[in-house]
């Protein structure tokens, strides 16, 4: 094998233009978001994150000279701090509603975001080495209690939302390990359960489906077991879990359930941003022209709903732009998660896939009100040091592996 | 580096084709998501987007001005300044009211009605001071950097009534329309916090005077800050009020208010007999009305509303007296039609100060008594025996159904709000509802003969009635509105020009006989014919009733004027009319007037 670091040109041009892309015009629509009647924290913002992409690019810069093998040999180590950084947070951490941050003299951190990044690593090694792959559920236990962890530690924050990318990587490194498919659907049924269990009879129907898919795919007992407690432990267990909620995260999810039930109260975000959106037609306001974004009617315009300031001020051109351009992104990431020859890399590039695709999905879906309000921030666009940096690593782990499978190949 | 088996092989394959699958179908479910809200809805997203942002901010017409029957203005607009607040919240509104309060002098009553108003109509600016002086507007704008967002400072056109309290009943006032008014279809299309008329002829010609508030837009942000003025719609300009004319006429009313006695209460109507003209109408005690001009101060609106004297009530339309003697015209003009009577008909029973009926006395108000007298004597000595004796030779049934066909149960229909309908017995069945039907006898006729009783007129009633005496029989409805066309009521006073003659021969004998009850009130130049009344009340004094009409032998002005508690009609009401007919007719004909005869003042001692 030869030195990678004597070969600085890129292996995967269009994946890292795109992230480029997106990086630089989500500072130039930070600045817009902060161009507002009322002054908020937005203002200036675009600044911050000019600053946050080019230690985003040095970070780029160092972590792909990294070769796979030291990443692979050094994954326990990387997930085990940044499970430590979580534990830290939960003491010595600020935030609105929860602790998520950890402040560093003028700027500050979210342990959460490095933490998704340090369990897609820690499953890829457990998904890597020479054991077969999982047959039965019970040999999913390392990627389980490799996922609770941290998990339980963003929950206690508490940070519903990151919990739920959590789950979402535990079922793309389930589904990508080669995990038979009927034992997939057994891992998302206890989800599907939680999901419905608001409604009793729709979760009784759920359930019904469930017992005759256990039957008809004949798994362990132990199994069927596991999968039909797992199910009525989520579609019993929800209602005391939800008055377990804090206020403002049962808002949130009301508001999902019912925006208009209470127009000036919790369901204010989400209508707004549609509004935003809704009212940017064809091509938008035009940019810094946005009148719900100026007036700020948008909430957490330039991190969590950047996507709404897209829509008003650039239209359903813009937004399609961005996301086709997202669409580009995530293509590519799963193409290198497909041709990887290594177990490692392949894993690791499907984690990373699904991190950003559960991210945009529930991003974007949240401004238009498909999904819940949550503060689950839109890769490379949101303002956000953290998460910029987690994505540029993730990008230059994404570049590392197309180098060394080109010279490799 | 660990690679793969075929099998694991083949099963990525196939995995990463579903995962493409499910992004594609993430982009399109997206993509059709926001196809569907930014380019199938946009119009109802966009519209969410302006009322979001978009507040409409009130532009004030001006409405329009008075003018009385020789162009002289009696209400008219003269700059003022309004200051509102169109707030972003109930506590954004009240630190607004706290920044304000030493500026304009707010009290924390008047504070708290602002907040009220709030309440009733959030997302509208609310007005703190409908008339802020120039003071204080300039107050406001140096420390607008320290105040509150929200004030708005306009200005706004002011009403303003030169004739103070002189013409304050007949005019009216304005305030800001209340929610009780709101809900009213009269104010159909109003908007909170609009000013509209709220009594006189502001109130009756309110659609005409107003004319429409315009509107503009101001942009607010998402706490409701006002961010500035709005310039991509097109506001809308007000559309000033239309001007109205008057038949009165400003010089005689405050005429009228000059000669009627301070203290007293009371009313004057003066009109032009023939036409219905309106040319004063006054009520004491009176208020000024540009006192409610930008909201009245609570503390006048609450004396004024608790006053005794009840200032704000109209007594010349709304107040009700018994006509007293001037009722016998009436009796008489029926006797005259239906041939009970003629001029000179004596009545059997000589005056003697008193009549025994069943048992009871009944008095004549000259205790020495009239002796014989024919019909037009008995008018002019206003003697109660003689009308006993008619009113119970033309019975109940014929005295009621002559008092309404003489309208002594309708309103005039003069055009002015609250004017109130005479009361007059509807005839038998009428006594039996009022007191049982063994409760009341025939002795009741004898009060009616005299116009007491169950007989309650207003000023403006008794003007229109001897209206139809002074001219041909018709009732004119009585005009303040130059635009309102003339309107009769045909032949309402029975008799023919004969008998009407006859009786205004009587009226002219009341002032200018020797032994006439108003002989101390004749004019100078001109004869006036009048007749006096006294109405009994239970409150205390009489009231002074006298109707005059000046030349008699072709009237071109009447009036009526009302004292409460005077005693005496011909001591205290018969002068104050007398002066205002001989000011108008002298006003009218500056060369006509003859001579000045030598003026034979008598002490006018007599009552009635």
């Amino acid at each position: 094998m030869r030195s990678p670091r004597s070969q600085p040109r890129l292996a995967d041009r269009v994946l890292v233009a795109v992230a480029l892309v997106l990086a630089v015009f989500g500072i130039f629509m930070i600045y817009s978001a902060g161009a507002v009647e009322l002054p908020s924290q937005a203002t200036g913002a675009w600044r911050r994150q000019a600053l946050w992409l080019a230690l985003s690019l040095i970070a780029f810069a160092i972590a792909v000279r990294v070769p796979l093998r030291w990443l692979e040999w050094a994954a326990p180590a990387l997930y085990g701090g940044s499970l430590l950084l979580l534990v830290a947070v939960l003491v010595v951490g600020s935030g609105v509603g929860g602790r998520s941050w950890i402040r560093l003299g003028s700027m500050s951190i979210q342990p959460a975001e490095f933490a998704k990044l340090g369990t897609v690593l820690m499953l890829a090694r457990l998904g890597a080495g020479r054991r077969p792959p999982p047959e039965h559920l019970w040999d999913l236990w390392p990627y389980a209690a490799a996922v609770l962890v941290p998990t339980l530690l963003v929950m206690a924050q508490p940070d519903l939302g990151t919990a739920t990318i959590f789950a979402v990587i535990f079922l793309a490194a389930a589904f990508w390990s080669g995990l038979p498919i009927h034992r997939v659907v057994l891992v998302v049924s206890p989800l599907v359960s939680l999901a419905l269990a608001f409604s009793t009879p729709l979760w009784a129907v759920f359930f019904v489906f469930v017992v005759a898919f256990v039957i008809g795919a004949r798994p362990l007992l132990s199994e069927a077991v596991l999968t039909l407690a797992a199910n009525v432990t989520m579609g019993v267990v929800m209602l005391p879990l939800w008055h377990s909620l804090a206020p403002y995260q049962q808002a949130r999810i009301l508001a999902f359930l019912q925006p208009e039930v209470d127009p000036q109260g919790a369901g204010w975000h989400l209508i707004q941003s549609r509004v935003a959106i809704g009212s940017g037609g064809w091509f938008g306001k035009g940019f810094g022209e946005g009148t719900q974004k100026r007036l700020a009617f948008i909430p957490e315009q330039h991190t969590d709903f950047i996507f709404s300031v897209v829509g008003e001020e650039l239209g359903f051109l813009g937004a399609a732009l961005v996301l086709s351009a997202f669409a580009i992104l995530l293509w590519r990431v799963l193409r290198q998660a497909e041709r990887a020859d290594d177990r490692f890399a392949s894993v690791l590039a499907f984690g990373i896939f699904a991190m950003w695709f559960a991210h945009v999905a529930q991003n974007v879906g949240m401004t238009v009100g498909l999904t819940p309000i949550t503060g689950i921030p839109l890769p490379f666009l949101s303002y956000g040091g953290s998460f910029l940096i987690v994505s540029f690593l993730a990008i230059a782990i994404l570049e590392r592996i197309a180098l060394e499978e080109r010279s490799g190949a | 580096m660990v690679e793969f088996t075929n099998a694991l092989r083949e099963t990525r394959r196939q995995r990463a084709r579903a995962m493409k699958a499910l992004v594609a179908g993430l982009l399109l479910l997206l993509l059709t998501t926001l196809f569907r809200m930014q380019v199938l809805k946009h119009s109802s997203y966009a519209l969410q987007s302006d009322e979001n942002r978009l507040r409409a901010v009130p532009i004030p017409a001006p409405r329009g001005a008075i003018y009385d029957r020789a162009g002289r203005v009696v209400a008219e607009n003269i700059p003022g300044y309004s200051v509102s607040i169109l707030p972003a919240s109930l506590d954004s509104l009240r630190a607004a009211l706290r920044a304000l309060a030493p500026t304009l002098g707010l009290t924390e009553s008047g504070m708290q009605s602002v907040i009220e108003k709030y309440r009733h109509y959030p997302g509208r600016p609310v007005t703190v001071e409908g008339d802020a002086s120039f003071a204080e507007v300039s107050a406001i704008e140096e420390r607008r950097a320290d105040l509150p967002g929200g004030i708005i400072v306009e200005a706004t056109p002011k009403r303003r009534y030169p004739a103070g309290p002189d013409a304050a009943h007949v005019l009216g006032y304005v305030g800001e329309i209340t929610e009780q008014e709101l809900a009213r279809s009269e104010f159909a299309g109003y908007e909170p916090g609009q000013l509209i008329g709220k009594m006189g002829l502001e109130r009756q010609y309110e659609r005409w005077l107003a004319g429409r508030p315009g509107v503009r837009y101001v942009e607010v942000n998402a706490v409701g800050r006002i961010v500035g003025e709005f310039r991509g719609r097109r506001m809308r300009p007000p559309i000033p009020g239309r001007d109205l004319h008057l038949n009165l006429d400003l010089e005689l009313q405050r005429y009228v208010a000059s000669v009627f006695p301070d203290t007293a209460r009371g009313a004057v109507v003066v009109l032009v007999p023939s036409t219905g003209e309106v040319l004063a109408l006054y009520s004491a005690p009176s208020f000024d009305p540009n006192a409610f001009v930008g909201g009245i101060d609570p503390a006048l609106w609450r004396s004024l509303n608790t006053d005794p004297a009840r200032s704000l009530f109209n007594r010349a339309i709304a107040g009700v007296y018994a006509p007293g003697s001037m009722f016998k015209l009436a009796l008489a003009a029926i006797a005259l039609a239906e041939g009970d009577a003629t001029p000179e008909t004596r009545m059997p029973i000589p005056c003697r100060g008193a009549l025994l009926y069943y048992g009871r006395v009944f008095r004549c108000w000259r205790p020495e008594g009239h002796g014989v007298l024919g019909l037009l004597d008995a008018i002019k000595h206003s003697c109660d025996i003689y009308f006993y004796q008619l009113g119970l030779r033309l019975g109940l049934d014929r005295l009621v159904r002559g008092a309404r066909e003489m309208g002594f149960t309708e309103a005039t229909g003069i055009d002015l709000p609250f004017e109130a309908s005479g009361t007059f017995p509807l005839g038998r069945e009428w006594y039996d509802r009022r007191y049982g039907p063994r409760g009341w006898t025939n002795s009741v006729v004898l009060n009616l003969a005299i116009g007491q009783g169950e007989n309650a007129q207003t000023p403006i009633k008794l003007a229109q009635f001897f209206s139809g005496i002074a001219t041909d029989g018709s009732l004119p409805r009585p005009r303040l509105a130059r635009s309102l066309p003339a309107e009769w009521d045909r032949d309402r006073i029975p008799g023919g020009s004969e008998g009407r003659s006859s009786l205004r021969e009587a009226m002219v004998r009341v002032v200018n006989d020797p032994g006439g009850t108003a002989r101390g009130s004749k004019l100078q130049g001109w004869v006036m014919a009048g007749k006096t009344g006294t109405s009994q009340n239970p409150h205390g004094d009489d009231h002074a009733l006298f109707v005059g009409f000046a030349p008699a032998e072709n009237p071109e002005v009447l009036a009526v004027a009302i004292i409460e508690f005077g005693q005496s009609g011909s001591r205290t009401a018969a002068p104050i009319v007398a002066r205002i007919l001989q000011r108008y007719l002298d006003g009218q004909h500056p060369d006509a007037r003859p001579p000045a005869a030598p003026a034979t003042r008598v002490a006018a001692g007599e009552n009635l």
